[in-house]
């Protein structure tokens, strides 16, 4: 298709070992620029607009200026929704992340075995949509004959324990752990492997011993990537919808208990069809990424000394 | 004895791992094939029973109540479901393949444009390609849900595929792969023998980073099969939604029916399994490239 019509340019006038500009670079970036002018920048901008606009649906709207900012800001459902998400945001860091490090460490060993198995076991969860992984545990932590019933009454729990009414956020913690613990193990894996092994042997020489080699040398090396990997999965936790909206079946659960930040942007958004008041969710939240990011560029320079 | 310790230490943990992540696959599986019945008498396999209200273990294979096996669960999607679940098949093999096939090679091209040429605006752009990373996919919703509207393009895979012909991601990613992998005096030698520029793209650079393309292809397909909010937005017609959408909507369908449930997920979730079986290191070398995205 893109091979079809070879233009028949003169090549012979260019210097050699000029790389040639004319038509060719604008022709490369049309693209990538058409489709991020007309689906970023554009709505972008728009979005500044929407922010400070009541709208119902596309087409009917009355500005507000930055009522919608003042009005999300003194709503206790949008705190609400900030407290599930930084609560998500948090079990996934201190219990997800480590996790996935010792699983990194003990396949980064040696003497360990079938590597690529265990590897690809790890990681399958994470090939498996959002939406599915939802469905299937909704299913998982189904009242009335749920797999984690039936595993709980096995050690003499309640064969009938409401786990999406009682445990919402616990709920969807597991799914996420169990969705993405292999797929963070996989780059703390490529990190570890990046280590110089010089170094650990010089320690080695030196007399140090497994744990003062992982306090010294390991988690300095992949500090970097560590805290990469952090921002990575703050950022990621700080956008959770599918998830707990589909394990709650289309809604935020009992009491609001698994409202997040994104699920009230779709609900004011695509429920309510208040588009301007998605737009001011959607600010305050690309505020708070960036914010993220920006600490984490802070941080990460300044404990590397760097 | 201290090898077994060893052994224990590291294999305990790696199995004890392996087991609470297949579980959930194998509680999938055997659900989809199993008869409401048998759902609520077995937790995994459908056992014969040994004594009123006693079943056989679920490791005595030979004890296996076949009787609770169904390909029932299937059928009713394939045949009573409206729309039938094949076409949901249909609408996400299209919209995955398709998406992938134009996004990568939008982000090859944009790749090469920001790598292997000098052009007014070149440096601009790059600044605006890593500095567009950072942006998160949610504050583009309601406005992108604007512009599809004002372009006409809602309800239509045109608009859920173009909004991703060039993803920011990509363009860099190919930008870093065709630097490290194309020399220059390649492309002069091909300009020289009078091959043209779009030509020495096709024929040239795309065949020297195979491996960037291979992987690429791999992610953006796995995450439009997976995608479930765009289409959520964009589609509204029953016909056009892909299986992520399809799929979550058996549950208000079938409520506490799980084998159907089941099924439509053993649908979804089976082709990209066999595909990352198939293709597992590229599928890896592709997801951690990713990492760039943010």
């Amino acid at each position: 298709m893109v091979s079809a019509a070879p233009p028949r340019q003169a090549s012979t006038r260019r210097k050699p070992g000029k790389l040639r500009a004319g038509w060719a670079p604008y022709f490369f970036i049309a693209p990538f620029a058409l489709t991020f002018f007309i689906f970023m920048i554009y709505p972008l901008g728009y979005s500044m607009l929407l922010a400070t606009r009541q709208t119902a649906g596309p087409s009917v709207w009355r500005p507000v200026g930055l009522a919608n900012f003042y009005d999300l800001l003194t709503d206790p459902e949008f705190w609400l929704a900030m407290k599930n998400t930084s609560i998500f945001a948090l079990a996934s860091i201190s219990i997800q992340l480590p996790a996935s490090l010792a699983l990194a460490l003990l396949l980064n060993r040696p003497d360990v075995k079938g590597r690529a198995f265990w590897r690809m076991i790890f990681f399958a969860p994470s090939l498996v949509g959002l939406a599915f992984v939802a469905i299937l545990a909704s299913l998982i932590f189904a009242k009335n004959n749920g797999l984690m019933n039936q595993f709980t009454a096995a050690f003499g729990g309640d064969p009938e324990f409401p786990w999406l009414e009682t445990y919402i956020l616990p709920a969807i913690v597991i799914a996420s752990f169990w969705m993405y613990v292999g797929f963070n193990m996989v780059y703390f894996l490529a990190a570890l492997q990046s280590i110089d092994k010089s170094l650990i042997e010089a320690a080695m020489v030196d007399g140090a011993g497994p744990w003062d080699r992982f306090l010294h040398v390991t988690i300095p090396s992949i500090r970097p990537i560590g805290s990469f990997i952090v921002l990575l999965s703050l950022i990621g936790s700080f956008q959770l919808f599918e998830l707990p909206y589909l394990l709650l079946g289309y809604g935020s659960g009992p009491d609001q208990r698994g409202l997040t930040v994104v699920m009230l942007l779709y609900q004011r958004g695509f429920e309510v069809g208040d588009l301007g008041m998605a737009s001011a969710i959607g600010w305050v939240l690309a505020m708070l990424l960036v914010g993220f990011a920006l600490a984490q560029r802070f941080f990460g320079k300044s404990m590397t000394g760097a | 004895m201290r090898t077994f310790l060893k052994n224990l230490a590291i294999y305990g943990p790696l199995t004890i791992f392996a087991i609470a992540t297949l579980v959930p696959f194998a509680y999938l599986v055997s659900s989809a094939f199993k008869t409401e019945e048998a759902f609520f008498s077995s937790v995994f396999l459908p056992m014969q029973e040994t004594a009123p209200g006693q079943y056989a273990a679920w490791w005595q294979l030979w004890k296996l109540d076949w009787s609770g096996l169904t390909l029932d669960n299937f059928k009713v999607l394939l045949f009573e479901a409206r729309p039938s679940i094949g076409r949901a098949v249909l609408n996400s093999v299209f919209f995955a393949s398709a998406s992938a096939i134009v996004a990568t090679i939008g982000s090859a091209m944009g790749g090469y444009a920001l790598s292997k040429f000098q052009w007014f605006g070149k440096s601009l752009t790059l600044n605006i390609v890593l500095a567009s990373l950072v942006i998160p996919g949610a504050l583009l919703l309601a406005p992108g849900y604007q512009v599809l509207y004002e372009l006409g393009l809602l309800d239509s895979y045109a608009g859920l595929i173009l909004p991703m012909a060039a993803p920011a991601f990509g363009v860099f990613l190919f930008r870093q792969s065709i630097i490290q992998a194309v020399p220059n005096e390649l492309l002069e030698a091909g300009r020289i023998d009078g091959c043209g520029e779009i030509r020495l793209f096709a024929i040239v650079v795309l065949p020297l980073v195979r491996p960037m393309v291979g992987a690429f292809v791999l992610i953006t397909f796995l995450g439009s099969w997976n995608n479930f909010l765009g289409p959520q937005i964009v589609l509204q017609t029953a016909d056009k939604q892909p299986l992520a959408v399809a799929v979550a909507q058996l549950q208000g369908v079938y409520g506490t029916a799980f084998g159907p449930i089941m099924a439509g997920t053993v649908i979804a979730v089976t082709p990209i399994l066999v595909l990352f079986l198939m293709l597992q290191r590229d599928f890896i070398a592709g997801l951690t490239s990713g990492a760039v995205k943010g």
